[in-house]
């Protein structure tokens, strides 16, 4: 009886590479080409790396490969206001120092780094609210509200293409390895960690989802579910809350620990974001 | 009321005479459906794009009628042949009486 149903088990899941195009390439806008594979870096237990891109149906990587189509865009254009908006007892907006969002290509890749002042590791979303605070002695945003989501993504957007490249050694090694532990560690009711799904059974099923490697080149990503932006620590969130375990905060150190690790383990991967996921 | 509404519109600038071509609109918008209830319990007043009416040379193409299970920010794709030179107008109306408007012009060779 049991070895029949694991037998079953077994066909149910060899079916499901049916469900996406995983040899597609991603073109946007007919000439922006991103990667969607790369080699895994040496630190990563993967034979190749792959962007979650590549686990969704045609039609939704179809709405990836047009800006106009990309219902993501929207947030970014959203961004764009808001980039050259004076905010703030200051009197200045990002558009002061930073001039058009076209110069801060390049720096979505290599978040989260080291911050030498500060002494600590920071997420995109941590130094857009040093910038806030700090520069423009504005109120700082939420970590994964709707205004920081849109932001992230207008950085992401004129970054496209560019490989993630996070570094894991120096000052940030400490850092890298408490995400790395979190990573491994089983958590939750259910006992399952990040690789249980996204090292040991990518391409797999889980119910009625396909697994991806969980890389997070492509975030902020638009999912068909919520239509709006979701940050790449609301993901976690949602991740560890499936586990049945008590989630850390978003901006935890445990979290931003964990993003650095998880971006470190899609070094190579184009910058996708804004992407679109279901 | 409803606020950061942006109409975006492609249309191809050229285009050969009788010619389908593929016309993509999208509009920010809420669309809230006038069902949801916020933290206090009250009811969050509708507010929706209710039609949507794009003609050519003042023929009309299309003229549709939105309801409030629409999802946010509205997206249409249709095709059209273009019989001779001329511009799209596009028409967006709101609930709360406001319209919006875009136009594109095509040449046809």
């Amino acid at each position: 009886m049991k070895t029949y149903a694991l037998a079953a088990l077994i066909g149910a899941v060899s079916v499901t590479s049916a469900l996406a195009d995983e040899d597609a390439d991603l073109v946007v806008n007919g000439d922006l080409e991103i990667a969607v594979r790369a080699p895994a870096p040496d630190h990563v237990n993967l034979p190749e790396v792959l962007s979650g891109w590549l686990f969704r149906s045609d039609e939704t990587q179809a709405l990836q490969t047009d800006d106009f189509d990309n219902p993501g865009m929207i947030f970014v254009d959203d961004a764009r206001e808001t980039w050259a908006s004076v905010e703030g007892a200051a009197g200045e907006s990002c558009q002061s120092c930073h001039n058009d969002p076209e110069s801060m290509a390049g720096v979505r890749p290599v978040y989260p780094k080291w911050n030498e002042e500060a002494g600590e590791v920071r997420t995109l979303a941590m130094q857009v609210n040093d910038c806030r605070e700090t520069r423009m002695q504005a109120e700082p945003w939420g970590y994964t509200s709707g205004k920081m989501a849109n932001m992230e993504a207008l950085l992401a957007s004129v970054s496209r293409g560019l490989p993630v490249n996070v570094a894991i050694d120096g000052p940030v090694a400490d850092t890298w390895a408490m995400g790395e532990e979190i990573y491994y560690t089983r958590y939750g009711q259910l006992e399952l960690s990040c690789a249980n799904c996204h090292e040991d059974n990518y391409g797999n099923n889980i119910r009625a989802d396909h697994l991806s490697q969980g890389q997070t080149n492509g975030f902020p990503t638009y999912r068909l579910k919520n239509a709006k932006l979701n940050t790449v620590q609301d993901r976690f969130k949602g991740c560890v809350r499936d586990t049945r375990a008590e989630t850390f905060s978003p901006g935890s150190a445990e979290f931003v620990a964990l993003e650095l690790y998880v971006a470190s383990r899609g070094n190579g991967l184009g910058v996708e974001g804004p992407s679109v996921r279901n | 009321m409803a606020e950061n509404v942006t109409p975006r519109v492609r249309v191809p600038s050229s285009a050969t005479a009788g010619e389908e071509i593929t016309i993509k609109t999208l509009i920010s918008h809420v669309m809230e459906s006038g069902q949801r209830k916020d933290s206090d319990g009250n009811v969050i007043p509708r507010s929706i794009i209710n039609r949507f009416v794009v003609d050519f040379n003042g023929e009309n193409v299309i003229d549709v009628a939105l309801a409030p299970a629409i999802s946010t920010n509205p997206f249409f794709e249709f095709r059209a042949t273009v019989p001779e030179s001329g511009t799209f107008n596009f028409t967006w109306y709101d609930d709360d009486g406001s319209v919006y408007e875009d136009a594109k012009e095509v040449t046809v060779a």
